[in-house]
C-alpha cells in the first residue's frame, strides 16, 4: 500500500495526480521549486516541500534534490508525472536505494525504452518494424549517417521526447547549424546531449497506442491520433485514431502489447508508431514509459483511470482489467492551451493570467492550474492547460470541441487558442485522418 | 493542508447539465478555499476559479514574477556604446552546453550574426545575435543567470564612427 505520495511535477499533471491519489486515500506531498511555491498545485496538496531554486536543472530536474525531499517528507511512493525525471533510469535507481516506490517501469525497462536507440533495437529485437536511421556519437558521424538516409532528415534526442532537441534538416547546408541547437537544447531538456539521425517520412501520421502491464500481464487501451504538431510538439490528440483500417488498429495494438511483454513491462506506457498514410505501414518509433499528456482521451473513451491504474502497479497489485473489460465507446479530442504567441512563430510568452474562464459542461473536461492571478514562469513548459471533449462519436465531438474553445477566454498571456480554434473548424480536421503536415498546410494569418 | 479538493471536472459538467435546463445565467460556489463560477456564454457555459494565494511557509525568495538580478542595469551610458537586450525572459546561457567556452569574452571582435549567448524561455533555447560590428566590451549577466524580457546582457564598442 502506498500511504504517502511525493509528487515530483508542477502544473496540471501535479493537480491530475493529487486528485486520483487523495481519491485512492494517500497522503500527497508535493516538491515545488521556488518559483511554484504559490501555485494551484501547492493550495491542493496535503503537503509541500521545496525542492529548489526555480530554473529545472536546480529543482524539478535535480535527482538529489528530489530524493532528499522525498526522504525528508517520509514519502513511500513517488509519482513523476511527465518529462522532468519520468523517465530517467538513474532517478528510480536512486529511489530503489532510499526506499521509494517508483510509480513507473523498473529501471531495466526505463534503461531500454529511455534511450531511444536502444528502444529501436530492442523494438526490432521484438519484432516492431523501425525507420532507417541509427546513431551518431559526434558530428562526423551525423554527417555519415545523413548521407546514409538522405534529406529531410530529423535529428532527435537520444534521452529525448516532447519534441525537444528534435530538429529537421533540409537541405545538407544546414545540418552543422542544426545539430548544435538540437545538442544545446537536448541537453537542456534531459541533460544529455547525444542525437541520432532518423529518415524523414513526410506523409505519416502519428498513431500511438496505450498500454497497462504489471510485468506479468499487458494489455492495451486502444489507439490515440497525435499527428497535429507543429515543431514536433503535440497541439492535439484524439482517441481513437479516426480512419484507421481493423486491420491495421489490431496489428499496431498487437504490436504494442508484444513489446510491453517482450520488457515484462510495470505500469502505463505508450508505445508510439509512425503509420504511413499511403497503405498504413507502420514503424515503431519509440515508447514513452510514463504518464503521457494526452493520457484524458483514452480515459475518456474507456472509463478507466489511467494513474489510478500506475498507482496500483506501483503498490504491487497485479491488474485488475482484462483486455475483455476494455471497452472503447465513443470519441475524444483534446487540445493543448499553451502560453505561446502562434502568430509570432509560437514565441513563449510568460507572464500573469489576468482571465481564465475555461469551458465548461457536459462532456467537457479541463485539465488546468491556471486560474485568475496565476503566473506562468518562463523556467518550463508553456502548457497551461487542457480542453478535452467526448461525444458519441467523431462529429459529435469535433462540433463539440469548436463549441467550447468558443467559449474559452484567457487573457494577460498570449495563448495558442484561437489557433486551436482555427484547427477546429478546418475542413481537413472535420473530415479526419489528417498526416504530419496538416500544419504547415495551414495559412498562418 | 486544505479541507478536501474542489469539485472535479465531472462535478463541474454534472452542474452545468442541470443549470442549462434552468434560466438562470450564473452561479457560484465560495468556499473558504476556493470559488467557483459558471456562467453562460453565447450557447455554452465557461467556469472559472478563484483560490487564495499560497502564502503561510512560501519563503521571500519565492515570489514567483520575480526573475531579475543584475540584468536590468541602465542599458545606455553615454560612451556610445551598443547594448544587446534579452529578446524574452528567461534562462541566460553563455555557452553552448556546460563546460564549453563562452561564445563570447570580454575582448571578442563580433559581427552582426555572431551568437553572444542563449536563451532558454519555456525549454525553447533563441540564440542571440550581436547584431552590431565591434568588440565586447562588457557582460552583464552571468552564465545561467536569470533575465527578464529587455534585460541588458552585454556591451559592444561598435567599430568605425
Amino acid at each position: 500500500m502506498i500511504h504517502r505520495l511525493f509528487i515530483a511535477n508542477r502544473g496540471e499533471i501535479a493537480l491530475r495526480v493529487i486528485r486520483t491519489a487523495r481519491r485512492l486515500g494517500m497522503t500527497t506531498i508535493l516538491g515545488a521549486s521556488a518559483a511554484d511555491l504559490t501555485s494551484l498545485p501547492t493550495c491542493l496538496a496535503d503537503e509541500v516541500v521545496g525542492i529548489g531554486p526555480a530554473p529545472s536543472s536546480t529543482s524539478y530536474l535535480s535527482i538529489d534534490n528530489i530524493v532528499a525531499a522525498a526522504r525528508q517528507a517520509r514519502a513511500d511512493a513517488l509519482h513523476p508525472g511527465y518529462g522532468f525525471l519520468s523517465e530517467n533510469a538513474a532517478f528510480a535507481q536512486a529511489l530503489g536505494i532510499a526506499g521509494i516506490r517508483f510509480t513507473g517501469p523498473d529501471v531495466v525497462s526505463l534503461q531500454a525504452m529511455g534511450d531511444k536507440l536502444m528502444a529501436r533495437r530492442i523494438g526490432a529485437e521484438a519484432g516492431l518494424p523501425v525507420v532507417p536511421g541509427g546513431e551518431a556519437a559526434d558530428r562526423e558521424a551525423v554527417h555519415r549517417r545523413a548521407a546514409d538516409t538522405g534529406y529531410p532528415l530529423l535529428l532527435k534526442a537520444v534521452a529525448g521526447g516532447g519534441g525537444r532537441g528534435m530538429k529537421k534538416v533540409e537541405r545538407p547546408g544546414d545540418l552543422d547549424h542544426q545539430i548544435d541547437l538540437a545538442m544545446a537544447e537536448a541537453r537542456a531538456a534531459f541533460g544529455d546531449p547525444r542525437i541520432y539521425v532518423e529518415r524523414f517520412i513526410g506523409h505519416g501520421r502519428h498513431v500511438e497506442v496505450q498500454v497497462l502491464s504489471d510485468g506479468q500481464r499487458a494489455i492495451h487501451l486502444g489507439t490515440r491520433d497525435c499527428s497535429i504538431q507543429r515543431r514536433f510538439q503535440k497541439l492535439v490528440e484524439e482517441a481513437p485514431a479516426p480512419g484507421l483500417p481493423a486491420a491495421v488498429h489490431d496489428a499496431l495494438t498487437a504490436a504494442a502489447v508484444r513489446l510491453a511483454r517482450h520488457l515484462h513491462y510495470r505500469g502505463a506506457g505508450t508505445v508510439e508508431f509512425l503509420v504511413d498514410c499511403d497503405g498504413f505501414e507502420f514503424y515503431f518509433l519509440e515508447m514513452n514509459a510514463r504518464i503521457q499528456v494526452e493520457h484524458p482521451v483514452t480515459e475518456a473513451i474507456t472509463g478507466i483511470d489511467l494513474v489510478e491504474q500506475q498507482l496500483l502497479v506501483a503498490e504491487g497489485q497485479p491488474l485488475g482489467i482484462t483486455q475483455d473489460h476494455v471497452k472503447c465507446s465513443g470519441h475524444a479530442i483534446e487540445v493543448r492551451i499553451n502560453a505561446e504567441d502562434w502568430r509570432r512563430d509560437f514565441r513563449p510568452c510568460p507572464g500573469r493570467v489576468s482571465r481564465a474562464c475555461w469551458p465548461a459542461g457536459p462532456g467537457i473536461r479541463v485539465d488546468t492550474h491556471i486560474a485568475r492571478g496565476s503566473v506562468v514562469p518562463p523556467y518550463y513548459d508553456s502548457l497551461l492547460g487542457k480542453v478535452i471533449v467526448a461525444g458519441s462519436n467523431r462529429s459529435e465531438t469535433v462540433a463539440r470541441l469548436g463549441e467550447a474553445l468558443e467559449c474559452l477566454d484567457i487573457q494577460g498571456v498570449q495563448t495558442t487558442a484561437g489557433l486551436q480554434r482555427r484547427i477546429a473548424a478546418d475542413p481537413r480536421f472535420l473530415a479526419g485522418g489528417v498526416d504530419t503536415r496538416f500544419f504547415e498546410g495551414m495559412g498562418h494569418d | 493542508m486544505t479541507a478536501g479538493l474542489p469539485l472535479t471536472p465531472e462535478d463541474v459538467a454534472e452542474i452545468v447539465a442541470i443549470l442549462d435546463r434552468t434560466p438562470y445565467e450564473r452561479f457560484e460556489i465560495g468556499l473558504s478555499h476556493y470559488k467557483l463560477s459558471v456562467s453562460r456564454s453565447g450557447s455554452g457555459w465557461v467556469q472559472s476559479w478563484e483560490w487564495p494565494e499560497r502564502t503561510e511557509d512560501s519563503t521571500p525568495a519565492a515570489a514567483s514574477d520575480r526573475f531579475t538580478p543584475a540584468a536590468t542595469l541602465p542599458p545606455a551610458d553615454g560612451e556610445n556604446l551598443h547594448v544587446v537586450l534579452a529578446p524574452l525572459p528567461g534562462t541566460f546561457y553563455r555557452a553552448p552546453q556546460p563546460g564549453a567556452p563562452p561564445f563570447v569574452e570580454v575582448g571578442d571582435r563580433v559581427g552582426m550574426e555572431t551568437v553572444i549567448g542563449i536563451i532558454e524561455t519555456m525549454k525553447l533555447m533563441s540564440p542571440v545575435h550581436a547584431g552590431i560590428t565591434g568588440i565586447v566590451v562588457a557582460i552583464l549577466v552571468d552564465n545561467a543567470g536569470a533575465v527578464d524580457a529587455q534585460a541588458a546582457l552585454i556591451r559592444i564598442q561598435p567599430d568605425g564612427p
